[in-house]
């Protein structure tokens, strides 16, 4: 269906940046700032552009795979370089190296040491999850999946705050101990396929209850930890606290959905009869997501922790709408990790704006910024305002469509995920009161300049990004239709052995 | 067979490579009595020229793909000695790259101690080659003592250094003991069997005419001493303080090549002499692999010298590489296929190389940062060394990341494929544990990671490094992660090495 020149687009899509990567870090210098952040600047500029011929060229009617590519990579274990995207993976490639470009931006004056160190990574992580979203082979999806550690782990380590080395290494060693045994099932799925590591041929694989009851439970440890679920989610508010605004912005914004994603890819279709076994139980924990992780962001007095729990509650929401197992519950999970995305991100970067200001993520230290910021506070409603869900942001369209399903499954489902709007109101909005409104609360606050037109574009583009999605989310949820079809009709059809 | 032996007695073809170096090293030796300089860059260079020598010798016959016996079937050269040999050359050339500059600043080239750390590095090789291509029980262990007498000196080579001394005297009796206990192994075997070669040794266990009981009690001496000689849990008591305590130049001869020399030594007599009595030492070696993974990363943990550091995780490597030996043959009445073996035993070999390359690297970065006086052995020695030297720490953090086994290093593909050959012969709680225990073994390599990109530097001495060795660290660093990406051609010739070993 594709012609044959840009077939090749999804190896552009990875290996640009981190080609641009090693560039930055090769040439750039802290003595040469404006080549290095230039530099970095069209190297997500040009990553981002190849991603765009994947939306336009997609054919939302298509089932299966498209853009696909495939060469050998290790014969001795027919281990494929195979990649393609389908409406579960497409929006998550643009989505990845357009946070990339917000990154590079927000950090253009604010980071002015290691500077290569910090583009470059970023660089790097960006291409490496692009893989992931693209990654049809078993092996090649584990190797970018493990391979984004390390530059997370050095953006945390280098630049984060002052507990930077507690919460790396937390990071580290929660999404490695998940992953490992991933790899073990990965290897099990290889063997029992008759030696593959195509993910469609596992997909196809009849296997036992018993089997897929541990192989699910294989996936879990790595894509719970990722999400991250309740109660494996402690890693996250250390990681967001500590790590600087760009790297809290891509992990909210991405690295929390290549877990959502590994649910779709892996744990649904290899694993069927082992889903819906244990479909309560992952919809329990994903309503202790939603409710009890809620209430806890109430009552953070540290502004990255409170968006870092609301974090943790909205994906718990799309957890929750996973394991419904009908469409549109499916599709609004899908829907709220692309929203999250642009929410979750704009929030980090607004709290990024401010502690570059005052150096304090205290909600206490401020109050009355709207006399000195009034630009910057209208972003920050607006972007609060889709956090808890309102009609007309894109916040809303994923939450609606999960409480629809939930309701429709179950009344008293859909009633207890509903709580989820009023806790996100909650918890959004009194933030936004102490922290925006009121009087000026004391001299850092009347010393505020309101954002520049560096920060003032970054907020647009994404405020854009958040409404859009909003009033038309169609030509999302028109790509992801077809797949989530598929899948759900794959998922309905026991694979036991007869 | 008689008649191969027969026509083979004279053949000195599959010898050629050792009879060059033999030749090469005596006139080394000879030639570096008339040498004044110092820094015996005649004898370096001599030295690192016999490698290459001996690389075309091996590579003719690697690339042959021939298997070849001669001395009366004593000694074999056969695609996986050669590949191993080509390999162990690789190790001890950059070996002795690397320690140059650390050898000259601390006078071990010098006074009346001359070239002799490159003549005895010579010998070591030399022994190593013995033991990757003895078919003989003797053979075997001539290979392992010319080894072992070779580096007994290395150790002690800076006779006024008590560390140096001391860990000696240590490696010296603990050797001693291990080499007895494998003769000891030896003897019992010969007493069964009536033979000292594998191939009759093989036969007569498989006709099982020999007697069980004396033939399980070599098994256990053998493994014993194997152990020992690998360093595995619980005989792994030497290797901490010999790490330690060594020059780091010696450390890293003792730790690079000396690794694959083990390994083939292993693979020879457990393999393709004791394969009837797997199941026995597949209980053994199960053992010994749980232990070492176990105490060897837990005790990592606790060390803040990075050289005893990277000699408990050389305990935990060891234990990975006796996971894929172990799952050789599947330990059930209905034994398991030749190809399922091949690929684990090659999982293994491919985990040793692995291993090997990657050491190499950390002990070369860990000389470069010493300088004349100055030992930078001590984790804290890392610190900053981001900022000192950008490039070298991300050399170091790419082997870090390797030892860990986190993609795109080649660390991993070498996990990997020693977890495949473990769940392809069905013992899945191997492989959880082993997954386990290298979660705990990542931390600590983590914070070598941390050390030099998180914390500041306290020395700011500029790292001066000479050209060669910077340009072979460099090398070093790129091809684990190259060789993580396109791990296809090594893991082609290791399997295709081994099935034609095992094979012939």
């Amino acid at each position: 269906m594709q012609s044959l020149n840009n077939s090749n687009l999804l190896s552009l899509a990875i290996w640009l940046p981190i080609v641009f990567g090693v560039l930055v870090l090769a040439f750039g210098r802290d003595s040469r700032p404006g080549f290095t952040r230039v530099l970095t600047l069209v190297g997500s500029l040009v990553s981002l552009a190849v991603t765009i011929p994947l939306i336009t060229g997609f054919d939302n009617a298509h089932h299966g795979m498209q853009f696909a590519e495939s060469h050998e990579w290790i014969a001795a274990f027919n281990i494929v370089y195979k990649l393609g995207i389908d409406g579960l993976s497409l929006w998550f490639v643009p989505l990845t190296a357009f946070i990339t470009v917000i990154v590079v931006i927000s950090a253009w004056q604010v980071i002015e040491t290691r500077i290569a160190q910090y583009m470059g990574s970023f660089l790097l992580l960006s291409g490496l999850m692009i893989g992931v979203f693209c990654a049809m082979d078993g092996l090649l999806f584990y190797f970018f999946f493990e391979a984004t550690l390390i530059p997370m782990f050095i953006i945390i380590g280098v630049f984060g705050g002052p507990n930077r080395v507690y919460a790396a290494f937390k990071f580290f060693l929660y999404t490695f101990m998940g992953s490992l045994l991933t790899l073990i099932a990965i290897i099990y799925l290889y063997n029992r396929s008759g030696g593959s590591f195509d993910i469609l041929t596992w997909q196809a694989l009849p296997l036992t209850m018993n089997e897929q009851v541990l192989i699910f439970i294989a996936f879990l440890m790595a894509f719970a930890v990722k999400v991250p679920m309740w109660p494996v989610h402690t890693w996250l508010p250390d990681a967001h606290v500590e790590a600087p605004t760009g790297g809290s912005v891509v992990l909210a914004a991405i690295m929390l959905k290549l877990g959502g994603y590994g649910f779709l890819r892996f744990s649904l279709p290899i694993a069927p009869d082992a889903s819906h076994y244990l479909a309560g139980f992952m919809i329990t924990l994903s309503l202790v997501a939603v409710i009890y992780i809620g209430l806890v962001a109430l009552v953070q007095k540290d502004m990255k922790k409170l968006v870092a729990y609301s974090s943790i509650a909205h994906m718990g929401f799309v957890t929750l709408g996973f394991f419904l197992f009908n469409t549109i519950s499916v599709e609004g999970g899908l829907v709220q990790m692309i929203s999250h995305g642009f929410i979750s991100g704009a929030m980090f970067l607004a709290i990024g704006v401010l502690y570059d200001r005052v150096h304090s993520r205290e909600i206490a230290a401020y109050g009355g910024v709207v006399n000195r910021m009034p630009k910057f506070a209208a972003f920050v409603v607006l972007f609060s305002m889709a956090n808890c869900g309102l009609p007309a942001t894109s916040g809303f369209v994923g939450e609606f469509m999960v409480i629809m399903g939930a309701v429709k499954a179950n009344f008293w489902l859909g009633l207890l995920a509903a709580t989820a709007l009023i806790l996100g109101a909650a918890y959004s909005l009194w933030m936004v009161k102490r922290v925006i409104f009121g009087k000026i609360a004391n001299h850092h606050v009347a010393e505020l300049s309101d954002i520049n037109g560096r920060e003032f574009f970054m907020f647009v583009v994404l405020a854009i990004g958040v409404m859009v999605m909003g009033l038309y989310p169609a030509p999302f949820t028109d790509t992801m239709q077809v797949s989530v079809a598929d899948l759900l009709q794959h998922v309905s059809i026991s694979k036991l052995p007869q | 067979m008689t008649n191969l032996a027969g026509a083979a007695a004279t053949n000195l073809g599959p010898v050629h490579a050792e009879v060059f170096l033999l030749v090469a090293a005596s006139a080394i030796l000879l030639i570096d009595m008339f040498s004044k300089d110092d820094k015996r860059m005649l004898t370096y260079v001599l030295s690192l020229l016999t490698l290459v020598g001996c690389a075309i010798f091996t590579w003719a016959d690697y690339s042959a793909g021939t298997t070849a016996y001669t001395f009366y079937n004593m000694y074999v050269s056969d695609p996986m000695g050669n590949l191993l040999k080509l390999f162990t050359y690789l190790a001890v050339g950059v070996s002795l790259v690397y320690s140059r500059q650390y050898t000259g600043q601390r006078g071990m080239t010098s006074g009346n101690l001359g070239g002799e750390y490159y003549v005895l590095s010579l010998f070591a090789l030399l022994g190593q080659m013995i033991m990757i291509s003895g078919n003989n029980m003797l053979s075997l262990y001539l290979g392992l003592e010319l080894m072992s007498l070779a580096t007994y000196a290395l150790v002690a080579l800076r006779r006024d250094h008590a560390m140096s001394t001391e860990a000696a005297m240590k490696y010296f009796i603990l050797g001693a003991l291990s080499s007895g206990f494998l003769l000891y192994g030896i003897s019992m075997i010969y007493g069964a069997t009536g033979s000292l070669d594998l191939v009759q040794i093989f036969s007569v266990v498989n006709s099982h005419t020999a007697n069980p009981n004396i033939l399980v009690f070599g098994v256990v001496f053998i493994v014993a001493g194997l152990a020992f000689k690998l360093g595995v849990v619980p005989f792994h008591m030497w290797v901490p303080d010999v790490y330690q305590g060594s020059p780091t130049a010696v450390t890293l001869l003792l730790g690079g090549a000396p690794k694959l020399a083990a390994f083939a030594m292993t693979l020879r007599i457990l393999v393709e002499g004791l394969l009837p009595l797997a199941f026995d030492w597949q209980m053994m070696l199960m053992v010994l692999a749980v232990l070492s993974l176990a105490i060897g990363n837990l005790t990592a943990i606790a060390q803040t010298n990075i050289k005893r550091m990277l000699a408990y995780s050389t305990i935990a490597q060891m234990g990975f590489v006796l996971l894929g030996l172990l799952s050789g043959i599947v330990a059930t009445p209905t034994g398991g296929s030749a190809e399922g073996a091949a690929a684990a035993y090659s999982s293994a070999m491919y985990y040793s190389i692995t291993y090997v390359l990657t050491t190499l690297g950390s002990f070369g970065l860990i000389m470069m940062l010493s300088r004349s006086g100055f030992e930078a052995e001590e984790l804290a020695d890392f610190k900053g060394m981001a900022k000192r030297s950008p490039w070298f720490a991300v050399v170091m953090t790419v082997l870090m990341f390797s030892l860990a086994g986190v993609p795109p290093m080649m660390g991993f593909m070498a996990k990997w494929s020693v977890l495949q050959a473990v769940t392809h012969s069905h013992q899945l709680w191997l492989a959880v544990l082993a997954v386990l225990f290298s979660l705990i073994g990542a931390f600590y390599y983590l914070r070598v990671v941390k050390t030099m990109w998180f914390d500041e530097a306290v020395d700011a001495t500029p790292i001066s490094t000479p050209l060669d060795m910077q340009l072979v660290l460099s090398i070093n660093g790129i091809a684990v992660v190259a060789m993580g990406m396109m791990p296809g051609w090594l893991l082609n010739a290791c399997t295709n090495a081994m099935s034609k070993t095992l094979g012939s």
